[in-house]
């Protein structure tokens, strides 16, 4: 069974970025494909390929990484920098990024009926 | 004031023209296979008249730094003079079954995809030392990868001067438009590194580059 786990930016906002990758990738490392609301900041994209590398072995191959963000070229300057501002201020929340393991995202291009919905939202899991 | 400094100091323009320019740090960045080593290859054969490292058709050939030091290019009479640094390609997955398929045994590839993935770490920590990177790219497949922005991006964010190379422009699948479309705030130069084509439009891009940097 597959399962997606998503993970608000809310979850990882307080955290430094080694732990905001260590969390990332130890929910993969279960398996689970990351739908993370927002990007990480460049630097720390670099930093999850190295924590990657460092972690496979013979039953972990490594991440397929996929960021998805609103083209912002054709908004008007205003919204760009009202953006930028919103970002510095709260970290970048807009787009999704979408880590998942790469023997799974493998099974899948073979077979892309085998997906199955499972979402849970790490909030909702702590309240109970 | 020595005459090297004074020219140095008043007329910069002058100094960019006919003076040597001091030694920088060239990095050939990208994904595993854009074949970055055969370009080291052909820059170096020009320079040095030899090689330098190994090319194969398998992914990961290089996984380790190469380095070498004082390559001088000209144009016209421009020269500039840099350390090239090889670097391994950089990948989110490194999976030893795949070496299995070249007819490795299982002991030869696992110990590939250990070297490959250190050769990975090695290339991302040494983006810092860089002072110019040519991020190369193979023009036959899909330049949208993650990996490919997550590389041009790092070196924004590092300020570091960027050009890139759509490498295989020999090959009939090649599309050059797609790459430039990709990454429009970039200079893309086509080029084949295998038959060393329109290498001398991509030195002429690399002087432009430096220069406007002011290295």
């Amino acid at each position: 069974m597959l399962t997606l786990q998503f993970i608000p930016y809310a979850e990882i906002e307080d955290l430094t970025s080694e732990k905001r990758i260590s969390k990332l990738l130890n929910v993969v490392k279960e398996n689970k494909i990351v739908v993370l609301e927002g990007r990480l900041r460049k630097e720390e994209e670099a930093d999850l390929i190295k924590q990657t590398m460092e972690s496979i072995d013979e039953d972990f191959k490594g991440i397929e990484l996929s960021v998805i963000f609103p083209d912002m070229r054709n908004k008007m300057a205003l919204d760009n920098l009202r953006k930028l501002f919103i970002n510095l201020l709260l970290g970048d929340r807009t787009g999704i990024t979408i880590i998942g393991p790469a023997s799974v995202v493998k099974e899948i291009k073979k077979d892309p009926n085998k997906i199955e919905l499972l979402t849970q939202p790490l909030r909702r899991k702590k309240k109970r | 004031m020595a005459v090297s400094g004074f020219i140095a100091r008043f007329f910069p323009f002058l100094n960019s023209l006919f003076q040597r320019r001091t030694n920088i740090k060239l990095g050939l960045y990208g994904p595993p296979n854009a074949g970055k080593t055969t370009m080291a290859n052909s820059i170096c054969q020009e320079c040095l008249g030899e090689d330098m490292g190994v090319v194969s058709n398998i992914a990961h050939e290089t996984r380790e730094i190469q380095v070498k030091e004082q390559i001088t290019i000209k144009s016209g009479k421009k020269q500039l003079s840099f350390t090239l640094v090889d670097t391994p390609g950089i990948a989110t997955k490194i999976d030893y079954e795949d070496f299995l398929k070249y007819g490795m045994n299982e002991r030869e590839a696992k110990r590939r995809a250990k070297e490959a993935t250190k050769g990975v770490i090695d290339s991302i920590k040494w983006l810092d030392d860089m002072d110019t990177v040519i991020v190369v790219l193979d023009s036959t497949k899909d330049p949208m990868s993650q990996v490919n922005i997550t590389i041009i991006g790092n070196l924004a964010a590092r300020n570091i001067p960027v050009l890139i190379v759509a490498n295989k422009i020999d090959l009939k699948k090649a599309d050059i438009k797609r790459v430039r479309a990709a990454f429009p705030q970039y200079e893309v130069v086509g080029i084949s590194a295998k038959y060393g084509n329109n290498l001398t439009e991509f030195y002429d891009a690399l002087f432009k580059i430096v220069e406007k940097r002011g290295l």
